[in-house]
């Protein structure tokens, strides 16, 4: 088997990285301490694509990374520091499945992914293919970690690591999105957190609390 | 024949043009959504010229041969097929006569709306017409969809006219409902009528050739979906609380006109589109329809609301004419030809009588309305003194529909019992055995029918005013006489010169049975099969009516007069009468009640003896609806509440919902 280039390499290395931070977002109990993960795989994601635009030359996805590395590493951290700190909400929180066997249900869903994604990276022609799977393994990890915990922010940044998982997706099977959609999918990404932001604000105004399992109050008797 | 099929389309074209007018007048009176008295005097007007129109296109129609056209409107590569034959024909004559009528009513019935309700409500009247006339002249199953689905929808936007009182809301969604679920069934009908060829025209539906099991299929089917619109039992709940909802000309068209597009279609569908016929259908049919017809007329005894009763009366005229259809297809199948033909006169001569007098019975209750505002019989009565004109002309139509001679209820009713004294000929001996019972069933209900009307003419026009308000009635507008005189002549003239219709009928039977009338008839003397078996002359019955009425009335004036007596010792124990002394609505159904209170569900309030105000209610609703539509209504509830379980209020839930959805979605799109 002939070695693989190195840059290809280091994808493969940030791929795996990808991977490793979405089951420490799934383990990590304090709200700032995902924030930080969510930080740092944003990072992994805007250098991967980087070096995915360099290795292929196509210039649009340096773009991609540029708007990676300035909404997801930068701004939407900030914007959640500001909002943990605001509200004070820093606690450990015990997610409704207990860690272990969240792990174990994340690990079943990887070797899934995996197994899903090989009939479509033998199809798809691009240099990346091989992280098809981990980028997959990344976007369910991403859900299961919305559906363990039951308050608003780290449901709000489950939902953007699956944004995550999906753009990663998209590169490793066809380079990338056009830049329309991606500017298109970047800005809906931000005016969705704007909202949800709003959203804590008002259910925190409302119930006093973070804890969703306050709005089964609002379902229909 | 092909050559005969390229003679004169025109008369077609007319036919379609007035259709068109009918669609613009209703878009224009939009326009004219200020100009109250624009409205009232001239768009219904012309509508009213409109329905004379088609009447003429009518009796054009069934002395031509058929004619069909291909109308460039519809989807790509489906364009509307119409086609007018006899029976199209005859169906626009009892369309556009009946609709004349009322419609001409309508001028005076509507002045006292406000402009802007009018011009909606006459945007749907016309689009209603339009699609009536539509169903009747539509040769493929799209076109008859189509007009079918226009009919239904503005009819219930008609009957929602007052829709800001919640039984008139709850009445036009339970007529939605079932006017669509008959509809689904009638669009079934077309998928196996057109055979897996995939042409939805009426001509290639007549030329498929279908097993005994699938034109059976398509048989029930339609039976369904248009005895759903029929009103015939046990589908019939939404009609006694639709019908009477409606304004009182829309009530009329709905009762006197709509109801008939469903015997259309049921004689199109079984006798012109489905080549083989089977005998138990027929059974079936005149089973159905006698029940109906008993059950209608049961309920129609025991209403004490003028127009819930009249809308129960055309349950059970509706059941009669079912119980006709069925009689039909017994005797068609049997190979009895000519009993074929005559069950079929009587079938096509009774819905259009049923169209006049109905129509004329619900305008007459429309203006009683107008005059008093009050539509539960119990506070009414004695309005012949007031509303001579309205109570002269409803007598008219009240005396037809208790099948009196000369009047036109009689001629009908009396050729289906003709029909059913034939029937000992048939071959089936069961059939021999049962239908003897089935037309006691019909004399049963043409009796009640005649005990209803009595009920209904004599409590609200005889006797005294039960309420002193109604002293103060005021009789009906020119307008509204006129429309009423005519539906009037109709039912005198249909009475009197029923050889003449009978000849009209003549394409009609003859097209879908292949057989004339046996018996020869001449203008005076009405002959259906033989001279020995029976005749009727309704002129020399007439004037033989009016001979012992004149002389009558002589003797009394001239001789008893003459030799009266007055005095008052007791008054016959009468020394005071009152309005609260007459027979009320509820009294005088309570025989009724007390022999068929097995159908019925019984509500009563009785006064206490001690009662300073005393107070008396009595209600009697359908059975049918608490064993039959409760557990329906029942049931979708809790299928409801078991989907509401999915309803956590959960948002984890909610996303493991969708992540499930996710995960079997990729494993089955791998």
């Amino acid at each position: 088997m002939t070695a693989l280039p190195y840059h290809l390499q280091i994808v493969n290395l940030l791929a795996a990285l990808l991977l490793l931070i979405s089951f420490a977002m799934l383990s990590q109990r304090r709200v700032i301490g995902l924030v930080t993960l969510f930080a740092w795989q944003g990072a992994a994601l805007a250098l991967s694509t980087a070096i995915v635009a360099w290795s292929t030359g196509q210039h649009h996805l340096y773009y991609s990374a540029a708007m990676t590395l300035g909404l997801k590493v930068i701004a939407m951290p900030w914007y959640f520091y500001r909002l943990v700190k605001k509200l004070d909400v820093n606690r450990v929180v015990e997610p409704m499945i207990n860690i272990p066997t969240t792990m174990l249900i994340g690990i079943v869903l990887v070797i899934f992914a995996f197994n899903l994604a090989l009939p479509i990276s033998e199809m798809s022609g691009t240099v990346t293919r091989s992280t098809l799977g981990i980028a997959m393994a990344c976007v369910l990890l991403a859900f299961l970690m919305m559906i363990t915990r039951t308050k608003a922010i780290p449901q709000v940044i489950g939902f953007l690591s699956m944004e995550n998982g999906l753009f990663f997706a998209a590169t490793s099977a066809t380079y990338g999105m056009p830049l329309v959609v991606e500017l298109g999918v970047a800005l809906d990404v931000l005016v969705g957190v704007f909202v949800l932001g709003i959203f804590i604000f008002q259910i925190r105004e409302t119930f006093d609390s973070l804890d969703l399992k306050h709005m089964e109050k609002l379902k229909e008797k | 024949m092909s050559h005969l099929a390229s003679l004169d389309a025109h008369v077609l074209d007319l036919a379609w043009a007035g259709v068109l007018y009918w669609l613009g007048l209703g878009f224009s009176a939009l326009l004219l959504h200020r100009r109250h008295g624009l409205l009232t005097r001239l768009v219904f007007p012309l509508g009213a010229l409109g329905a004379l129109f088609m009447a003429g296109i009518g009796v054009a129609g069934l002395l031509q041969p058929a004619s069909s056209m291909v109308l460039p409107i519809g989807l790509p590569d489906l364009p509307f097929h119409l086609r007018l034959d006899a029976l199209s024909a005859f169906f626009m004559v009892l369309l556009g006569g009946a609709a004349f009528g009322i419609t001409v009513y309508a001028c005076g019935y509507f002045r006292n709306m406000a402009a802007g309700p009018l011009a909606l409500l006459a945007l749907w009247y016309h689009l209603f017409l339009a699609g009536m006339v539509t169903v009747l002249l539509a040769d493929d199953a799209y076109a008859f969809m189509v007009a079918w689905e226009v009919m239904a929808l503005s009819s219930y936007f008609l009957v929602t006219t007052d829709h800001k009182i919640p039984e008139i809301r709850r009445a036009g969604f339970l007529y939605l409902l079932i006017a669509h679920i008959g509809a689904v069934a009638l669009l079934l009908t077309f998928g196996v009528l057109q055979g897996g060829h995939g042409d939805y025209t009426f001509n290639t539906m007549r030329l498929a050739e279908m097993t005994p099991f699938w034109s059976s299929a398509a048989f029930l089917l339609a039976l369904f979906g248009f005895g759903a619109k029929a009103g015939l039992v046990p589908i019939h709940v939404w009609l006694p609380e639709a019908h009477p909802a409606a304004p009182s000309p829309v009530s009329a068209l709905m009762s006197g006109v709509m109801l008939k597009t469903t015997i259309y279609g049921l004689l199109r569908i079984t006798f012109d589109l489905l080549k083989i016929q089977l005998g138990w259908w027929g059974t079936l049919a005149l089973a159905l329809g006698l029940v109906t017809a008993l059950y209608g007329v049961i309920f129609a005894a025991v209403q004490s609301d003028m127009k819930r009763l009249l809308a129960w009366s055309s349950i059970e005229n509706i059941g009669v004419i079912i119980a006709a259809f069925g009689l039909t297809l017994i005797f068609h199948t049997d190979g009895k030809g000519a009993l074929a033909a005559l069950t079929l006169t009587a079938l096509l001569y009774h819905a259009l009588n049923h169209a006049f007098f109905k129509g004329l019975l619900f305008v007459g209750t429309g203006s009683v309305l107008h005059a008093t505002g009050e539509r539960r019989m119990g506070h009414l009565g004695g309005l012949m003194r007031y509303m001579p004109w309205t109570a002269w002309l409803t007598l008219i139509g009240a005396l037809a529909i208790a099948g009196l001679p000369p009047l036109n209820g009689f001629v009908s009713e009396w050729l289906l019992l003709q029909a059913f004294l034939l029937t000992p000929g048939l071959t089936q001996p069961y059939l021999n055995m049962v239908i003897p019972v089935a037309a006691a069933t019909v004399a049963l209900a043409s009796a009640l029918a005649a005990y209803v009307m009595v009920k209904f003419y004599g409590v609200i026009f005889l006797g005294q005013p039960r309420d002193p308000g109604l002293q103060h009635a005021h009789e009906a507008s020119w307008p509204e006489r006129l429309g009423m005189l005519w539906l009037a002549g109709a039912c005198i003239l249909l009475g009197l010169f029923p050889t003449l219709v009978i000849q009209r009928l003549e394409p009609v039977v003859l097209m879908l049975t292949g057989q004339r009338l046996p018996g020869i008839s001449n203008w005076l003397l009405l002959t259906p099969v033989s001279a020995e078996r029976a005749s009727y002359a309704p002129l020399i019955f007439l004037a033989g009516v009016t001979a012992v009425v004149a002389l009558t009335y002589l003797w009394v004036r001239r001789v008893y007069h003459g030799r009266v007596r007055r005095s008052e010792p007791w008054d016959c124990g009468y020394p005071e009468q009152d309005a609260r002394m007459q027979d009320s609505a509820e009294g005088f159904g309570q025989p009724i009640r007390q022999i068929f209170e097995v159908f019925m569900r019984v509500e009563r309030e009785t006064p206490d003896p001690f009662d300073r105000h005393p107070h008396y209610r009595g209600d009697s609703r359908d059975k049918l609806w608490l064993l039959i539509y409760q557990p329906i209504a029942d049931l979708t509830a809790w299928l409801s509440m078991q989907a509401a379980r999915l309803q956590h209020g959960r948002i984890q839930w909610y996303l493991v919902y969708s992540f499930v959805t996710l995960i079997v979605l990729l494993v089955f799109t791998r």
